[in-house]
């Protein structure tokens, strides 16, 4: 059945920057919602409720139904690999294919490393040396060399400790606030969300609803 | 030169040595037994066979009972590719792929060498024709089983990173660019060792056949020369378009990958 959007839809459509409609994918679904520009929304959910499929089929690497829309304008009308920059998606693992890490960086910023707690000289290191959560840190920067306008993150914080988990908030905070980019984030943390504040999403047999910041399930 | 010709009991002789060899994998608990005796048997049984076929093809020189026979090899090569994947691609495709491939490098080739090199009187003359395309199925089916096992297999093993890559803004053909390169050089190694090694560590078994069979060592490592190329070329351009049709076949419309399209 072809879903027609009402006008509300529409002014939504044009208002925010990225539009989920009647997403369905994987038992999943149908979603709706929205998130506006420079807005950070958090999304939790018991484990296995299918947070890390929203967040794949969002990024179009899960084949899905429904529409999904950012500023705009549908993911149809956007080649993939175009899309999958401008709506980006941090995987809870982060994946090293070339020898060092630097390889993976199209200029090196130390000053960047080291706003996040890394070492400043860490793109000259092997890959197989990188902690779980060094690696994490590093895919978050390597995902944001491609300026997105979507950032979809995926518990990026599960291995950190409190420290460098409030380094990683600052910089997607002053990330969205510079850039306009929206975020949905994934996070199982309380202090977490309430630091960031924000929307909160809960995604519970396959239904998301918004909740008024304390869920139950969300603990 | 005369070639001695063999009887049964020479061939009776031969295979003891098949014997003994399953006996002391039998002593060692390789397990290998069952599988040497039957394949034996096998070559055995199909060489009879395809001694008679050819006396036949001879006999009779007709174009159309080449094509029967070049059939024949192609699809069973196209089987064999298929049953040497581990992860094979699911529906026609797992059968398509490499037949297909085979079918146009193969043929291509062997008709370049027939035509432009060889110029023999028909064209088609099965003397020249059948050793070919033969020795081209062979190689060429191992290349193409080589190579498409090893990008089905790294494809499922690094699936993650290959996500990871899209995830990235790749489009579908960079994303799996290292998979596939190393996909087509394990189908390429095979004849680029056997061509380095060729003369020096082994004497290729055409040149050797022919030798038994009377001809001069020098215009039999002519012909040596010509099939290797021929076969280096046959076996690359398969591996080539096997490993190229099936790398984009594991992404949908979309450039996601779609592991789905494996069994």
């Amino acid at each position: 059945m072809q879903f027609t959007p009402g006008p509300c839809l529409i002014w939504r459509r044009i208002l925010k920057r990225l539009l989920v409609d009647a997403l369905g994918c994987h038992g999943i679904g149908p979603v709706t919602f929205a998130i506006g520009a420079r807005e950070i929304a958090i999304l939790c959910g018991p484990s296995g409720a299918g947070k890390t499929v929203l967040l794949r089929a969002i990024a179009d690497l899960e084949p899905h139904r429904g529409n999904v829309y950012l500023d705009g304008c549908s993911y149809l009308d956007i080649e993939p690999p175009q899309w999958r920059r401008r709506v980006a998606m941090l995987p809870a693992e982060s994946q090293w294919w070339h020898v060092r890490v630097g390889d993976h960086f199209r200029s090196v910023d130390g000053q960047a490393f080291q706003d996040l707690g890394l070492p400043p000289d860490i793109a000259q290191r092997s890959v197989t040396l990188l902690s779980s959560g060094e690696s994490q840190r590093l895919a978050l920067l390597r995902l944001l060399q491609n300026e997105p306008e979507v950032l979809l993150l995926d518990e990026p914080t599960a291995s950190l400790d409190r420290s460098a988990a409030l380094l990683v908030e600052q910089l997607v905070k002053g990330y969205a606030e510079k850039s306009g980019a929206c975020v949905l984030w994934v996070s199982h943390a309380v202090d977490q969300a309430e630091r960031i504040g924000g929307r909160r999403f809960e995604l519970y047999h396959g239904q998301l609803k918004e909740t008024c910041g304390h869920a139950d399930h969300c603990a | 030169m005369q070639t001695i010709v063999l009887d049964s009991s020479d061939l009776g002789l031969a295979s003891c040595l098949i014997l003994m060899l399953a006996l002391l994998s039998r002593r060692l608990n390789l397990h290998l037994e069952r599988s040497l005796i039957i394949s034996s048997v096998r070559s055995f049984v199909q060489l009879a066979l395809v001694g008679v076929v050819l006396k036949l093809l001879f006999e009779n020189v007709h174009i159309s009972w080449l094509i029967a026979f070049v059939t024949v090899m192609l699809l069973v090569a196209g089987y064999e590719v298929r049953v040497r994947q581990r992860r094979r691609f699911t529906g026609l495709w797992g059968y398509g792929i490499g037949t297909l491939s085979m079918f146009l490098s193969t043929f291509a080739v062997t008709l370049f060498a027939l035509l432009l090199i060889i110029n023999a009187k028909p064209w088609y003359a099965p003397q020249y024709a059948i050793p070919l395309v033969g020795m081209m199925f062979g190689n060429a089916m191992n290349g193409v089983a080589l190579g498409l096992d090893s990008l089905t297999n790294g494809v499922w093993q690094q699936q993650k990173v290959i996500e990871a890559r899209l995830t990235l803004g790749q489009g579908w053909d960079e994303a799996i660019a290292d998979i596939r390169r190393d996909s087509i050089r394990s189908g390429l190694i095979p004849i680029i060792n056997a061509m380095a090694a060729a003369g020096v560590v082994s004497l290729p078994g055409m040149m050797t056949g022919q030798i038994l069979a009377g001809s001069l060592p020098v215009e039999a490592v002519k012909y040596q020369i010509l099939i290797m190329f021929l076969i280096a070329a046959g076996t690359g351009l398969g591996t080539i378009s096997a490993v190229s049709v099936g790398a984009r076949r594991l992404f949908d419309h979309r450039q996601r990958l779609s592991l789905g399209h494996l069994e």
